[in-house]
This record gives C-alpha cells, sequence and structure tokens, in this order.
C-alpha cells in the first residue's frame, strides 16, 4: 500500500477539515493579527521611542517614524543616571515585595482556616473577604489620607506597604482557598489519624501541595502591587520616595517640555520586571486569572 | 434507510496512520457492530462517517451519495455519544426537538415527534427536565430519542452504553435491539465489549489495529473465527491455545500430550496452536485429551468454570455440572472433535 | 474570657502545644493577620469616607459636621454633574466594546493554531504592564503634533490634518475610552478563553450532526454556556472601569476644561490637590449607590441557573 500524502491541513483537529484553508485564513488568522497587532504596537511605539535620539524624534519629515536611523542609549542613560528612577525601582520592589509576603501570609492562614477549619461563620467571613476585594481603591484612599497622615506615615513606603494588603489579601485569600478546596481532604484525615497536629499537617501536607496556587497567588500580587498607582500618588510627595508609575509620570515633565524619550524609557523599563516574571510564570498567571474568576 | 458503503478508507492523524484499508459494506436496514480492543480505531471509522473526521484517502458512500466531504449536517445520520452530549441548558424536550428546531418545522410536527420518541423510550415524564436532573440511563435514552426524531438514514452508536453499571447495561442492550427491530434504520454500533456485539448484531466486525480481522455474523465468527485474535477475543470466557506441532495426525503439545486432530491443510512437523472454547471441554476418564491439575473452582450457579494447570499453560473448562474439586485434583478435559481449531503458529491464520 | 474559660478554651492546664491544636483557637488565630488587617485598614476607612463626606473636612484640619452640604453643593456644581455622565459613558461604552472585543478574541484563540502558547501569552501582555506606564505610551501616541496614528493616516491618504487626540472634549473621552479597550481586551478574552474551554467539544460535534451551522452552533451551544462566566467576568469589569483612575489622570488629568473627569479624578483633585478633604470624600462616597447597583445585577447573572443545577456532571 502505498503511502498516501497528507496535507498539513489535515493534521487539525475533527471538523476543522471543513473549512478551507482560505477561510480559516481570513476569518482567523487574519483578524488575529490584527489583534496582535492593535495589541503590541504601544510596545513597540515605547521601544522605539527610547531608543531614538531626540532631533529624529520630532523630526518626521526627515525619518520614517516606525525605524530607528541611529539607535541611541542617550534616553536611558538619562533616565538612569539623571533622575531617581534607580530609587524608585528600589522604592517599588520592596514595596511590592514586602506587601506580597505580608498578604500571602494573612492569606495562607484565612484560607486555611476557612476551607479547612471550618470554624463558626467562616462561610460569611469568606464572604466579607471577598466582598472586600469589590471595594476599591478610588474610594477609600482619602480616608486612608487622614489615617496616613495621624499615623505619622506620610511619605514613607511604609504607608503603601500597610495598604497595599487592602486588595492584596482579598484575592489572594480567595485564590488559595480554591487550591485548598482541591486537596483531598482524605489526606488531612488521614495525617490526623496518625497523629499530627493541624499546625504540622499545615506545614507538611497542605502547604507543600498548594505550591502551584502560592505561586500563583503571590505572581499575581506582585503584579498588582507595581500596577497600583492612586495609594502611591496621595502618600507620597517627596521625589525619593516614589514609585515607579509616580515618579515617571510626575518627574519626567519640566514645564512645559515632555522628556517622551526618557519618559518612554520610564515606561519600558518600568514595565520590565513584571514583564519578565510573567514571562517565566506565564500558566500559573492564567491559571490564578481565570481560576479566580470561575470560582 | 441506506446502505453504507466503506472502500479501501483510510486515516492518518499527521503521520501517524491509525487505519490501513477498511472495505466494509453494510446492508439497508443492518445491524452492523464494529468491536474490537482500545485504539483499534473502531470510533475513528465511526466518526468519519458521521463526518465529524477527515477521510483521509478511500471512500464512504452513504445510500447512493459518496459523502467524504460532506459536511454532517447533510449526511443525514444521526449519532448517540458516549458522554451522551445533551445539552446541559436545554429541557429534554428541547434536546430532542433541537434539530427540528433548527430546520424551522412546524411546531405540531416537532411535538409529534417528539412525543413519539418519548414514548417509545419512556421518557414522557421528563419532558420539561433538564439533563443535570436524570440518571445515566435516562440520560442515555435521551441521546437515542434525539436521534430517533431526526428519522435519519443511519443511526451511529459510539459505546453507548460504557458509562452505566453492568445491570444497566444488559437492559439498555434489550432496549437497543428491541429499537432496533421496530425502526429497521440501518445501525452502526461501536463497542469493545464482545457479548454486546454478539448478542445485538446482525453482523460483526472484528477491527484490531487499524485492519479488519473478520466480518461475519456472530455465530459465523464463533464457529469459524478467521485467526487468533477473533477467536480469542470473542467468546467468553476465551478460548484455550495450546502451541504445538502436528505429527501423525495429532497435536503434539509442550507437555508431551497428543491430541487427535482431523485436518487437510497442514503439513507433517508443522508448529500450530491448537485452539478449544472452554464450553466444548468435558471431563474425561483419563486416558486421551488434555491433563492436569486443578487450581481454581468458580461456580456461578448455572455453570462452574474449572481453571486447570497443564504442562502445556493454563487452560479453562466450563461444564454444566456442579463439581467440587479439591485444587491439585488431577483431571483430564476432552475437547469435542468436531470443536477443534488449528491455526498457524506463525500468522494465526485458522488452518 | 470567662466564656472561653467556662468553654474549656484557656483552662490552665493546657500547654501551648495543646491550645494550637484547638481548633477554635487555631481558627481565631489564623484569621486575626487578615482580618485585622482589612477591618484596621478597609473597613474603618470605608466608614471614615462616608462620614467624611459629612463634613468639611480640610488637609490639616478636622471637619465638623455639616450634614449634606456636600452633596447639595456637588448636585448643583456642573463639573460633578458632568463627572457623573463621564463615568457612566466611560463604563458603558468601554464595557460594551471590551466584551465584544474580548469574546472575538477568545473564539479566535480557541481554534487550534501552531504557536497557541505563545500567542495567548503575548496577548495578554497589555493586562499585565502596570496601567500607568501603559498610559504614558498613549500619551505620547495620541499627542497633537507628533501622533504616529496621525501619521500614519496622513500618509495613507485618509486625513489631511493631525488629529487633536486629546484637546477636543469628545475626542478626549473616545481616546480614553479606545484606551481603556486596549488595556481591557485581554482580561476579557482570557477569562472567557477559559470558558471556552470548558464546553465540550461533543456538543458541538452533536449540534452539527443535529444540522446547526457554525452560526447556530455559536448562538445555541457557546452563548448559553458561556453566560455563568460572562457575568462573573462583567461585575469585575464594571466595577474596575467604573472607579478607573489611572488611565484618565495619566493622560489628562480630566481636561481639557474637566471635560474627562471621572467622579474618581475629580475626587482626587478636590481632596488632594485641592485640600477639600470633606467634598473629595463626598465625590468618592457618591460612586457607592452605582457599584452596588452593578453587582447586585451582575449577581442575577451569577445565579446558578437551573439547569446547572442537581445530578452529577457527565
Amino acid at each position: 500500500m502505498t503511502d498516501i500524502a497528507v496535507k498539513p491541513a489535515a493534521a487539525a483537529e475533527g471538523m476543522d477539515y471543513l473549512a478551507t484553508r482560505t477561510h480559516k485564513l481570513v476569518t482567523v488568522y487574519l483578524p488575529l493579527a490584527l489583534f496582535v497587532f492593535v495589541l503590541l504596537f504601544p510596545f513597540y511605539w515605547m521601544a522605539v521611542t527610547t531608543f531614538k535620539p531626540n532631533d529624529e524624534l520630532y523630526n518626521f519629515r526627515e525619518h520614517n517614524p516606525f525605524w530607528i536611523a541611529s539607535p541611541t542609549v542617550a534616553n536611558i542613560d538619562k533616565l538612569l543616571f539623571h533622575t531617581e528612577y534607580p530609587q524608585w525601582l528600589f522604592n517599588t520592589m520592596t514595596i511590592a515585595v514586602v506587601a506580597t509576603c505580608l498578604s500571602i501570609f494573612a492569606s495562607v492562614l484565612a484560607a486555611y482556616a476557612i476551607t479547612r477549619l471550618r470554624f463558626k461563620g467562616a462561610q460569611t467571613i469568606g464572604l466579607m473577604i471577598f466582598l472586600a476585594y469589590l471595594v476599591p481603591p478610588s474610594i477609600l484612599f482619602i480616608p486612608l489620607a487622614t489615617m496616613i497622615y495621624a499615623l505619622d506615615l506620610y511619605d514613607s513606603i511604609w504607608a503603601l506597604i500597610l495598604t497595599y494588603p487592602t486588595f492584596l489579601i482579598p484575592f489572594c485569600t480567595w485564590l488559595l482557598m480554591g487550591y485548598f478546596k482541591s486537596i483531598p481532604y482524605e489526606l488531612e484525615e488521614c495525617a490526623l489519624i496518625d497523629g499530627a497536629t493541624r499546625l504540622q499537617i499545615l506545614w507538611k501536607i497542605t502547604l507543600p501541595l498548594a505550591v502551584p496556587g502560592l505561586i500563583s497567588a503571590g505572581i499575581f500580587a506582585f503584579t498588582l502591587s507595581w500596577n497600583e498607582f492612586i495609594y502611591a500618588l496621595a502618600f507620597i510627595s517627596s521625589e525619593e520616595e516614589k514609585t515607579v508609575p509616580v515618579g515617571v509620570l510626575t518627574q519626567l515633565v519640566e514645564g512645559d517640555v515632555y522628556h517622551w524619550g526618557a519618559l518612554m524609557a520610564g515606561a519600558l523599563f518600568g514595565s520590565l520586571p513584571v514583564a519578565i516574571l510573567y514571562s517565566f510564570f506565564v500558566e500559573h498567571y492564567v491559571s490564578s486569572l481565570t481560576g479566580a474568576v470561575k470560582e | 434507510m441506506a446502505a453504507v458503503v466503506i472502500r479501501d478508507v483510510e486515516k492518518a492523524f499527521g503521520s501517524l496512520r491509525v487505519i490501513h484499508g477498511i472495505n466494509v459494506d453494510i446492508a439497508d436496514g443492518e445491524f452492523v457492530v464494529l468491536v474490537g480492543p482500545s485504539g483499534c480505531g473502531k470510533s475513528t471509522l465511526l466518526r468519519m462517517i458521521a463526518g465529524l473526521e477527515q477521510i483521509t484517502g478511500g471512500s464512504i458512500s452513504i445510500g447512493s451519495r459518496v459523502v467524504n466531504n460532506l459536511p454532517p449536517k447533510d449526511r443525514d445520520v444521526a449519532m448517540v455519544f458516549q458522554n451522551y452530549a445533551l445539552y446541559p441548558h436545554m429541557t429534554v424536550y428541547d434536546n430532542m426537538a433541537f434539530s427540528l428546531k433548527l430546520r424551522h418545522a412546524d411546531a405540531k410536527l416537532i411535538d409529534e415527534r417528539v412525543a413519539k420518541a418519548a414514548a417509545i423510550l419512556n421518557l414522557k415524564d421528563y419532558l420539561k427536565r433538564y439533563p443535570r436532573q436524570l440518571s445515566g440511563g435516562q440520560r442515555q435514552r435521551v441521546a437515542m430519542g434525539r436521534a430517533i426524531v431526526r428519522d435519519p438514514q443511519v443511526f451511529l452508536f459510539d459505546e453507548p452504553l460504557s458509562n452505566l453499571d453492568a445491570k444497566l447495561r444488559v437492559q439498555m442492550r434489550t432496549e437497543i435491539k428491541a429499537l432496533h427491530q421496530r425502526l429497521k434504520t440501518t445501525t452502526v454500533y461501536v463497542t469493545h465489549d464482545q457479548i454486546e456485539a454478539m448478542t445485538m448484531a446482525d453482523r460483526i466486525v472484528v477491527m484490531h489495529d487499524g485492519i479488519v480481522e473478520q466480518i461475519g455474523t456472530p455465530l459465523e465468527l464463533y464457529d469459524h473465527p478467521a485467526n487468533t485474535f477473533v477467536a480469542g477475543f470473542i467468546g467468553s470466557p476465551a478460548m484455550n491455545f495450546l502451541s504445538g506441532t502436528l505429527r501423525n495426525g495429532a497435536v503434539e503439545t509442550a507437555g508431551g500430550q497428543a491430541i487427535r486432530v482431523h485436518t487437510s491443510k497442514t503439513q507433517e512437523g508443522q508448529p500450530v496452536i491448537l485452539g478449544v472454547r472452554p464450553e466444548h471441554l468435558s471431563l474425561g476418564n483419563g486416558g486421551a485429551g488434555i491433563a492436569g491439575r486443578v487450581t481454581v473452582l468458580e461456580p456461578t450457579g448455572a455453570e462452574t468454570q474449572i481453571f486447570v494447570d497443564t504442562p502445556a499453560g493454563p487452560v479453562t473448562a466450563v461444564v454444566s455440572e456442579r463439581h467440587s474439586f479439591v485444587p491439585g485434583t488431577p483431571i483430564t478435559l476432552q475437547p469435542r472433535p468436531d470443536c477443534i481449531h488449528l491455526f498457524d503458529a506463525q500468522s494465526g491464520r485458522h488452518l | 474570657m470567662s466564656q472561653a474559660i467556662a468553654t474549656g478554651v484557656l483552662s490552665p492546664r493546657r500547654s501551648l502545644a495543646e491550645l494550637l491544636d484547638d481548633r477554635r483557637v487555631l481558627s481565631f488565630l489564623f484569621m486575626l493577620p487578615a482580618v485585622g488587617l482589612l477591618v484596621v485598614f478597609l473597613a474603618y476607612p470605608l466608614g471614615l469616607g462616608v462620614w467624611l463626606g459629612f463634613t468639611d473636612a480640610r488637609i490639616g484640619r478636622p471637619g465638623i459636621f455639616t450634614g449634606l452640604d456636600n452633596y447639595i453643593s456637588l448636585f448643583q456644581d456642573d463639573v460633578f454633574l458632568l463627572s457623573v455622565f463621564n463615568t457612566i459613558l466611560y463604563t458603558v461604552v468601554a464595557t460594551v466594546i471590551k466584551f465584544g472585543l474580548g469574546l472575538w478574541l477568545a473564539l479566535l484563540l480557541n481554534h487550534s493554531m501552531p504557536f497557541k502558547a505563545f500567542i495567548r501569552a503575548i496577548v495578554l501582555l497589555p493586562y499585565i504592564v502596570p496601567t500607568v506606564l501603559s498610559a504614558i505610551a498613549f500619551w505620547w501616541i495620541y499627542d497633537a503634533q507628533f501622533s504616529i496614528v496621525s501619521w500614519a493616516l496622513v500618509k495613507l491618504g485618509l486625513i489631511d490634518h493631525y488629529i487633536d487626540f486629546l484637546g477636543e472634549p469628545n475626542m478626549a473621552r473616545g481616546s480614553l475610552i479606545a484606551a481603556n479597550i486596549w488595556r481591557g481586551i485581554p482580561f476579557v478574552a482570557i477569562c472567557l478563553l477559559a470558558g471556552l474551554q470548558t464546553i465540550s467539544p461533543s456538543l458541538y460535534e452533536a449540534a452539527a450532526l443535529d444540522g446547526a451551522t457554525p452560526w447556530q452552533r455559536f448562538r445555541h451551544v457557546t452563548v448559553p454556556m458561556l453566560m455563568p462566566i460572562l457575568s462573573v467576568v462583567l461585575t469585575f469589569s464594571v466595577l474596575f472601569t467604573f472607579t478607573d483612575f489611572q488611565l484618565v489622570y495619566a493622560i489628562t488629568r480630566g481636561g481639557p476644561v474637566n471635560s474627562t473627569h471621572l467622579m474618581a479624578t475629580l475626587a482626587f483633585q478636590r481632596a488632594i490637590a485641592g485640600g477639600r478633604l470633606g467634598e473629595g470624600a463626598a465625590i468618592a462616597t457618591a460612586m457607592i449607590p452605582f457599584l452596588v447597583f452593578a453587582t447586585v445585577f451582575s449577581y442575577y447573572g451569577l445565579q446558578r441557573r437551573k439547569w446547572q443545577q442537581g445530578g452529577h456532571d457527565d
């Protein structure tokens, strides 16, 4: 029996063969390419502007704006060495890491208590924590500002470290509740019969099995911290204490002059830490996003 | 109602070929069962008839039309899936009425057809329920009802009873067979269970690794298997196989026993496999036959299964009398002379 | 305390280890960090914020109770009323388009294709990156003189002068909505994609055999089965779009001439920049009724439908 040549399209699943190649090209690949282009273009534009020298930037007649005629690192140089950017980077990282750790710690305990210890009123408290996520920072920032003044935390990164958990904990708790629920209770019952204390069970059995959930929650919390803006804008005023989003937006504009090159460099580099983390943990990120929504 | 002709059909997923040249002629109104172990390609073949998979090579015709490039909705076939595939957000009534509603059929006609199908399948009380509120057996009936309402040329069943418990399976088997006798629609039924095949089919297609091993009526397959695979697959408990050499009109097994056989198509000294079904073995009184020691007895009430250890390998016998042998008892089994099968040791083909 | 002793929890004979193994003690301890933090920094401020709305507090001096004064003056304030209108407009338009395009993208991504995981990953990028930073990029893209979009459109001969994206009120609103949509599509798409993937393929096959065209399959199988997850995503999306601050602040600060102020940005301007905490708090509190309405509305969508209840899964 001679081998029958198989067209690549035949490798597709099931009923796919009914749509012709061109049909699929027009209805699927073309729109998808358009989407991808539109979604990624601003990043491309950010990068191009970062590496363009200023004179090229504003001169559209001689240079096609899509390409860079003579790339330069001058903008990056200005950003890293002539602004407080490295300090902002440090601040934001510190805040994100500490707030994330705090939140994960609190969330793990709360999630475990609600799903496993099942105390009276657990469901209600769980619901309240979920509802807490629905209270947006743009409503809370004013009263929080007065509290921050009163606690003498104004203009300190601690103001942010203490307030970020308000939106990190609800989300992480909720996510971790889902993960804990998916660990078979029989495993813990078995350990209880074997004589383990509850703390031992948490530490030795539940937590190791929930590691993917912990990673997902941690990454999401980290990203949310980087993305926060209104608290950082309201609670901090001195340049050295600012976070990256606030610093880039407020400090790179001198009067009427917008240093677009440096601004784009700031935007690009500010996006990098989160993007890099994301690229290593894409699956975790997607699963935390969809897991939270599916709950 | 239509005949289904499968001619030289091949299927490959990318570079992996799973079906190699299958020919089956299904007559109009026939109930044909595709049976074989997991991975033999039977479900794939069924899906190609339905139009859910592309036909890589060869042709399939339903009625007088070649359907290779027809989308499923134009092939006039209905399928009952293994996991029922009922629309969870529709009531039983709407599930069954769906295909007619798509064709903008008259509401009265829809009502009639659904009511008729519901009556045949005893679903009249469940019409307003949702699939989640039904048991497995009920869901299976709704899936069949959906197919009946379509009134197609061919019914396709893809292992519909696999998800049901044993008792329900037996009950549904009879119901499906009765349904076929009533509606007389051409049916292609896929299963891995040879009992289902034997009890329900007009003809059976035994498949293995993407090829057809044998096509025939159940009794043909039982009495005259074409090779060791079919012989071992059909019939439960499975046929006993003993390897040996043909000498002087008898098969000499490894244990030194000789069993007389009648054969014309063999040569002296040819290595053969002797096959005999457990139900064709009777207890002998010493003398000629297969000798061994009893290991396990399994009484099922209607009959007794005796597991015997012989020098040529383990042998199972099924007898209708009750016995109470102590394990270790020596025993001789005599095969019915006209029920001894000889297979070529190399190819497995029936001699 | 006495109750704890009475129920034997704090009986003096129990060791620390035993205490820590008691379900009730442990539950209390475990919940303490989370609940404590949330009560102090969320529940209390929420109440405080509502209270502040009834005072004339300013930065640097606590206010006195002034009843509904703030709200009365706000309802006569054109800028405030405009911000309410803007917020509703922004939310409704952006959400509708976000979901339309997000669903389309999810359907596209649901096909089998090469590099699917990679494409899915890069598609989510706009949502990952800090909003303000991508907003700055849009600010640059929308620049009146140097917009790349204007340049391209002029080059293609479609327009003859550069677009003033942010200088004219309606243009500015449109530009902001577009930026919001850009950011929101990936979130909607990825969540809906997850929902699409829970729909068993055999349902589509059954529908195809029943005679459904691709459009009918979409209408009768995909959409109904996607409804539950759609409601959830919708709730979140509406909530976060309504209370959006970053995007508008970064690109227009509420301008030109207050025409793009959302309630959140106006609250910030009045309270922090203008120093009138009481008034700002009142604006922020005014958002709450809308949010409650949106949540309750979506809650009905979240209700498990009759067909999801009962029995076991297939």
